[in-house]
């Protein structure tokens, strides 16, 4: 399903383009996007450096399985093919809190190391797994506590009170992380059905 | 608002200050560990490239010849009915496409409409409730080389549109 994505954003906007005069500015981000997607990669090394380096600390030091071994009974449920102690699980956890205080850039190589358990787990498919996809949902819905760039562009525009949000956004990112935890399940269900 | 701005800023050195001073407790050889540790993410953020080059460039390339613009047109419409100030749409569907394009939308409404507006603060609401998907798939799985997405983009971007409708609904209950 991907491909056809791909393809289809591509060919629509090339259509659209040479219908409505469009083709400048299709040339001019054709190559400046590509970039734009390098430098993205490059910000991204230092970040998953420092974060995987002291996650590596909270791994060996036993930290990161307290954290899992706290929040187990939640997570089972959530995902209940991967075992309890494997070290998927704590980094699974340390993902989605580090995506509830906001911290996208920890939480993206916690994740990334999440998914490489996960990878291992089920033997190292070039399919995505069960908990793979939810992982995935969970991340997609941005479970967050405090949007606290959100709060920073309000402050910014002279807002009375900026964080009048916040309560808002957490029951909204809650409806949508138990709607995707919700959608998820029901696309399991309907690939085993298909089996 | 102070009170969560510094637990913003106080959280970042905490944590790193809790993961050291547990390791170091637990005779950890806390640098050779990091080093250790970090040594995966060059590797990591290289793999994940070309896959967002290749998206990067197909969401740029629809967005720039005007496609849409012309999609938010044709259903604007019908979001409306629903309730949904027509002004907020695009930001609906940049949302799970762009993280960047989303944040410029957001922030252009809050300007333009005053952040203490209606449709300032379901922007605000709508930007802090979902993340972005397309690169939340692109990368987590790039990283780990899953090249078929199964049922992920379908689970994220169905979950975004109920995510798009609360915040409309939510908003509406308290502050409309």
């Amino acid at each position: 399903m991907i491909n056809l994505i791909w393809v289809a954003l591509f060919l629509i906007g090339m259509g659209y383009a040479a219908v409505n005069g469009t083709m400048d500015d299709v040339n001019k981000v054709l190559f400046s996007s590509a970039s734009d997607a390098v430098q993205i990669c490059f910000g991204l090394v230092s970040i998953l450096i420092f974060w995987l380096g002291l996650m590596k600390i909270a791994e060996k030091s036993g930290l990161l399985d307290k954290l899992s071994n706290l929040f187990k009974p939640v997570m089972k449920r959530i995902f209940p093919e991967v075992p309890p102690d494997h070290p998927a699980m704590g980094y699974i956890l340390s993902n989605t809190i580090a995506n509830m205080f906001g911290l996208g850039n920890a939480a993206t190589p916690m994740g990334i190391k999440a998914m490489e358990e996960l990878k291992k787990l089920s033997g190292g498919k070039a399919t995505p797994s069960r908990s793979m996809i939810t992982l995935l949902a969970l991340n997609t819905s941005g479970l967050t506590l405090v949007p606290t760039t959100v709060i920073a562009i309000r402050m910014q525009s002279g807002a009375h009170s900026p964080t009048d949000i916040v309560g808002p956004t957490l029951l909204a990112t809650l409806c949508t992380t138990a709607a995707a935890l919700l959608i998820d399940r029901y696309f399991y269900h309907r690939r085993r059905r298909k089996k | 608002m102070s009170l969560i701005t510094t637990f913003s800023t106080w959280l970042v050195p905490c944590l790193i200050a809790v993961v050291l001073l547990y390791g170091t407790l637990k005779k950890v050889p806390s640098y050779d560990a990091f080093v250790e540790g970090g040594k995966e993410g060059f590797s990591l953020a290289i793999s994940v490239m070309p896959f967002l080059v290749g998206m990067l460039v197909a969401i740029s390339v629809f967005r720039a010849s005007g496609a849409m613009d012309a999609l938010i047109h044709f259903i604007r419409p019908l979001m409306s009915a629903i309730g949904m100030p027509s002004q907020v749409l695009p930001l609906a569907l940049m949302r799970p496409l762009s993280g960047t394009g989303a944040l410029g939308l957001m922030t252009d409404l809050v300007k333009t409409y005053g952040p203490d507006s209606f449709v300032g603060r379901l922007a605000s609401v709508m930007q802090g409730s979902t993340d972005t998907t397309f690169y939340v798939v692109t990368v987590y799985f790039g990283a780990v080389g899953i090249h078929r997405i199964g049922d992920a983009l379908k689970v994220g971007l169905l979950a975004d549109l109920v995510g798009v409708i609360s915040a409309v609904c939510i908003v509406t209950w308290a502050f409309g």
